[in-house]
């Protein structure tokens, strides 16, 4: 492996300047208790890796996504934006037909067709506006539908949270993706690199959200990333486990006018 | 970043901004206030969003993220329906059990401080989302349920936004936010219960005090 850049085909100068910021960024706190949490054994190497990632983002993504941001007007940001996510509709179509769900491929492919012709090679999301809301399917997801568990938490460099399955379905899923068919490779490097900050654009307002909220943005999203994927698993309706109230009051003060009343269970 | 860990991200920031919720004062007793106090819950969620987001649209102020103003906004329309104390009990979990009279206040102080803050500096980006009602099923006899919505920007992908709610004497009260199937009081139980094990009830004070500090200062920069 010759470093987190080069598996997003990003060229090999910028791949090394990551490469020597994870050396770099190798002074990540890590709490005393890491890798007890039995979803997260990795956790000490996770922790550098996340750490890598926001320097990463701080000194290179964020100020590329907010040049772009400045510089290129809001339609034609929407407009690759939705070429992009048009793209990964054949992603969705693939893995529709591997968990055998006929009404999600239909969307897909719905979704595709539409949008690539009367939505202008993708530029205009149409068939949203005509009821054909996006949907998301992944090998990770795939996986899922066969039966497999998430294992173990892992942070990708670059990519972000993940676990081994889910990693290891970003593999058969990059085969889905026409950038990976553009040739030549310095044309391809180019809308990976636009596809890229494209992606980190749309999260500009998000990030420093979470820092704010956060008291650990590690465990924030690591957590969050699980509950994520159980949701995309259940198509947004998972079962909702009841939560419990293991603080030991249930009485007067802290419940206002409510006597102890156990919740009933809501899942269906 | 995939397009998975792209949505989580936003789901993150909509979970704040969902947190819109979650925030509190003292309940400031609007006249609507008594009206919906009879309102089925799905109905009570739509009410309440929608009348939100049209007044942070409608208001400069607002939409420039004046932290009072919109503070007393969440306060007097949002609050009310929000049930403060059992988000606070729910997120710390077992570390309630042994904390005083006192601890137990300054965590609910706090954590409410916390969520108002990340929130109006989610707020202040609103910009022309729009709420959308999801089927809702349920029971007239159901004293716990889940509201589910959809709040999306007029281009973009939507923010499935759920809402659990429980019968209460004074209505129906809001005591958890899901944001893309990520729950805000799960996820805090997890990061209280890890600052609970590795400092006490203390430590989680402390967390959330410095927390809340940074961001008062950061505030009052910009």
């Amino acid at each position: 492996m010759t470093g987190a850049a080069d598996c997003i085909g990003l060229r090999s100068a910028r791949c090394a300047i990551a490469v020597g910021a994870l050396l770099l960024a190798g002074c990540a706190t890590v709490p005393p208790d890491a890798g007890k949490n039995p979803r997260d054994p990795y956790e000490r190497v996770n922790r550098q890796v996340f750490a890598f990632n926001d320097k990463f983002d701080k000194y290179f993504m964020k100020p590329l996504a907010q040049g772009y941001e400045a510089v290129l007007p809001h339609a034609i940001r929407l407009c690759l934006s939705n070429g992009f996510s048009n793209m990964s509709e054949i992603r969705n179509a693939v893995n529709d037909i591997l968990q055998i769900k006929p009404a999600g491929f239909a969307t897909d492919t719905g979704r595709l067709v539409i949008n690539s012709t009367l939505g202008g090679a993708g530029c205009f999301d149409i068939a949203t506006r005509m009821g054909l809301d996006r949907r998301h399917e992944d090998f990770g997801l795939t996986f899922a539908r066969w039966g497999l568990n998430t294992g173990p938490y892992l942070v990708l460099p670059v990519l972000g949270p993940s676990d081994v399955r889910d990693g290891i379905g970003l593999i058969p899923d990059s085969y889905t993706s026409p950038i990976g068919y553009i040739f030549p490779v310095v044309a391809r490097n180019a809308v990976l690199g636009v596809y890229l900050i494209d992606t980190r654009a749309a999260l500009l307002d998000a990030t420093s959200l979470i820092e704010q909220a956060a008291l650990d943005p590690y465990q924030f999203t690591r957590d969050a990333y699980f509950q994520h994927r159980t949701s995309l698993q259940y198509e947004g309706n998972p079962p909702t486990p009841r939560l419990e109230d293991d603080s030991g009051e249930s009485g007067p003060g802290a419940t206002k006018a409510k006597p102890a009343q156990p919740p009933p269970p809501d899942q269906r | 970043m995939t397009n998975s860990s792209r949505l989580l991200h936003r789901a993150i920031a909509m979970g704040v901004l969902a947190s819109v919720a979650i925030l509190v004062g003292r309940p400031a007793i609007a006249a609507d206030a008594v009206s919906r106090a009879e309102m089925p819950p799905d109905a009570l969620v739509q009410s309440v969003s929608s009348e939100v987001l049209e007044k942070i649209k409608s208001d400069p102020a607002l939409h420039s993220g004046d932290f009072s103003k919109l503070q007393k906004l969440i306060d007097e329309k949002v609050a009310p329906y929000v049930d403060f104390d059992r988000m606070t009990r729910l997120s710390v979990g077992h570390g309630w059990r042994d904390a005083s009279p006192e601890q137990r206040e300054a965590l609910t102080r706090e954590f409410r401080t916390l969520l108002v803050r990340t929130y109006s500096g989610a707020m202040s980006r609103v910009t022309d989302h729009q709420v959308k009602m999801r089927p809702f099923r349920a029971q007239p006899t159901d004293t716990d349920v889940i509201v589910r919505t959809q709040v999306a920007p007029s281009n973009g992908d939507p923010i499935a936004l759920d809402y659990r709610l429980e019968k209460t004497d004074a209505g129906w009260k809001i005591y958890d936010v899901t944001i893309l199937g990520v729950s805000l009081v799960e996820n805090f139980r997890n990061s209280f219960a890890s600052e609970v094990s590795q400092g006490g009830v203390d430590g989680l004070i402390k967390a959330l005090t410095d927390r809340n500090k940074q961001l008062a200062a950061a505030n009052g920069k910009s």
